[in-house]
């Protein structure tokens, strides 16, 4: 037993020191991506000839569907995984459980942990790392800069620092579930220049009736309506606390796409783009 | 012309059923091998037991992909299958016995939800730090819960069935509004650890894990089949099972204790798996009858068969991703379960 466990620790240590500076002997050919930043990176570096499959939450560029679906990046199976016979899996920071990472690190299969954050170091970041990882150091360098030009440019945004905006992850029986601090979304929300109109809590929580009316959002931004959980517009607009808003007053409920809106990879800057061109129009 | 039997099939089910019982034994047994091994023989990654046997035999070395597949990846997990679908089953059994209860299990004296409380209070507050970290306070959470319930219910040396009962049902509350507060300080990773922890799932199952949880599942199983006759003497009721020289209140503990060790680890080490506890015993009684001295180790058996084919459904029916097991479980279970009952309505009572 304390063999496993030292296993298990060397596994996992493995996995982040690999994670920092990974060089393999041979460039893999087998690539496994879990994470939906990580696939859009490895596609806007023209290395998709590489990737063998992919996990749930990458579903950027439509194409990537066609590539076996390992599941959710947090609940890999070993055995699934083993299944596409990869030589390297990218996972981002938080993949797991650790019980598949010590089995997969049994198999010496190499994985790069892939660091996440929402700024545009932590694009950078990710960027180099898998570039690195996928040993086209130039291209990724290329891609970088393009990227970190683009997000350069869509956050010299001006005017929208008055601009309140509330971001709901989603609306059950009236229940409004927030982002707070330390969120994609918080992340995104100051690039662009704006408030997040949450402050007092971290992560996604309910939020309460009277702190949305005290908050006052301008606009309410939401992920795009799809699946059978979405919330229609007029239904955000006719809850009770959101109506006396001035974004309920205005009718201002704003929709991005969840991946682009809050994936902080190379679609950011057309992201920060987006989202400030939306709030402008918001009347409030 | 109808046949006698055909006439009146219950005279069938009511005399001596002990042959075909223990014919119903052996059926069991033969079905949770083949399902053992059918379960090691599949998967996604494809790795061939046979092919490895016959390399095994013949003394050539193993690829070190298919070592891992067979040794490190179905290996523990089906015999974590057995463990866990075998305790719940027993269990079930157990209390449905003591409670004279149909609907007694393990969800009903509090033990799952003390183990979720123990589970989500590891994952929020401890963090993941050690791989055990989850199914030891899960265990200590479902320990601690059938502990409390014990004394509330115990007055003077006698334990109140229906005392125990209720007080189960209001620490289920309160353990599930501490879960709940939990869930509100976690993180939304955290979150969504908690949430595929409650739908239930064996992948997580490593050696390291068996080690741990192994002994805290088997030891109290082995123990089950003493408390068989005494079980019996308990479905006249307490004074009379008192009357025919069972020592209830012995009984009572032991029994408790039993079923906090087994599910309190098996749900530690799973999950929520829900279902088997119920289903796996009620099946049994209609085709076996209520007899405890065979319902147990039936129980045990079935169960086992059980969980492992519903963990092999779970690993290759979406591959290369995984379903949680106790969505598989109750899908397939519930639907089968309403149709017996439509079908023999009228024999479920103990």
């Amino acid at each position: 037993m304390i063999r496993k466990i030292t296993a298990l620790f060397s596994g996992l240590s493995v996995a982040l020191i690999l994670g920092t500076g990974a060089t393999q002997a041979e460039p893999a050919e087998r690539i496994v991506s879990a994470g939906g930043s990580i696939t859009e990176i490895i596609y806007a570096l023209g290395q998709e000839h590489r990737l063998v499959a992919r996990d749930s939450t990458s579903n950027y560029p439509a194409e990537v569907s066609e590539l076996p679906n390992i599941g959710y990046v947090r609940r890999l199976s070993a055995e699934g995984l083993l299944s596409v016979n990869p030589d390297l899996i990218l996972a981002e920071e938080g993949a797991g459980p650790p019980e598949t990472l010590a089995v997969l690190e049994e198999t010496q299969i190499p994985i790069v942990s892939v660091p996440m954050g929402h700024n545009r170091a932590a694009v950078m970041d990710k960027i180099r790392t898998v570039a690195k990882a996928l040993d086209v150091p130039e291209q990724g360098e290329q891609l970088a800069d393009s990227v970190g030009a683009a997000i350069d440019s869509a956050t010299s945004q001006e005017g929208l620092e008055n601009k309140r905006v509330l971001f709901v992850l989603s609306m059950q029986s009236g229940r409004i579930l927030a982002a707070g601090t330390n969120t994609a979304a918080q992340g995104i929300i100051e690039m662009v220049g704006a408030t997040n109109v949450v402050q007092g809590f971290e992560g996604y929580k309910p939020l309460g009736d009277e702190a949305i009316i005290t908050a006052a959002p301008d606009v309410i931004l939401m992920m795009e309506a799809g699946g059978f959980l979405s919330v229609p517009d007029a239904d955000v607009l006719a809850h009770p606390a959101i109506a006396v808003t001035p974004a309920g007053q205005n009718g201002d409920v704003l929709r991005m796409d969840g991946m682009l809106l809050l994936g902080f990879s190379v679609r950011t800057g057309q992201a920060i783009t987006d989202l400030a061109a939306g709030l402008r129009d918001a009347n409030g | 012309m109808p046949t006698a039997e055909q006439i009146s099939p219950a005279t069938v089910c009511d005399g001596d059923r002990s042959a075909t019982t223990r014919r119903i034994v052996w059926l069991l047994g033969a079905l949770l091998a083949a399902s053992m091994i059918v379960a090691l023989a599949t998967g996604s990654a494809g790795t061939s037991l046979w092919q490895a046997l016959s390399d095994v035999l013949q003394g050539r070395e193993l690829s070190l992909r298919d070592r891992v597949v067979l040794l490190d990846i179905r290996a523990p997990r089906v015999l974590m299958g057995c463990l866990v679908g075998a305790a719940l089953a027993v269990s079930g059994a157990v209390l449905q016995g003591l409670f004279r209860n149909p609907l007694a299990d393990p969800g009903i004296v509090g033990v799952s939800a003390g183990a979720s409380l123990g589970a989500v209070g590891a994952i929020v507050l401890g963090g993941a730090l050690v791989v055990w970290t989850v199914p030891v306070s899960a265990f200590l959470g479902a320990w601690i819960t059938t502990i409390l319930l014990y004394r509330v219910a115990t007055r003077r040396g006698r334990t109140s069935v229906a005392t125990m009962l209720l007080a189960g049902i209001a620490l289920t509350a309160f353990a599930m509004a501490l879960t709940g507060i939990l869930v509100y300080v976690a993180d939304d990773t955290q979150l969504r650890d908690f949430t595929f922890w409650t739908m239930g799932s064996l992948a997580g199952s490593t050696w390291s894990k068996i080690y741990v949880a192994g002994p805290i599942i088997a030891i109290p199983l082995l123990l089950t089949p003493f408390l068989a006759k005494g079980l019996n003497g308990l479905t006249l009721g307490e004074a009379a099972a008192g009357h025919i020289g069972i020592r209830v209140q012995r009984l009572k503990a032991c029994a408790v204790l039993i079923v906090a060790a087994a599910t309190g680890a098996a749900v530690a080490v799973s999950g929520g798996i829900g279902f088997v506890g119920i289903v796996v015993p009620h099946l049994l009684r209609l085709a076996s009858g209520p007899d405890h001295r065979y319902l147990l180790i039936n129980s045990a058996l079935l169960g086992a068969a059980l969980l492992v084919m519903a963990d092999l459904i779970c690993r290759v029916i979406i591959a290369p991703a995984e379903l949680p097991i106790g969505i598989v479980t109750a899908v397939i279970g519930a639907p089968f379960f309403l149709w017996i009952l439509l079908r023999q309505r009228g024999i479920v009572d103990l």
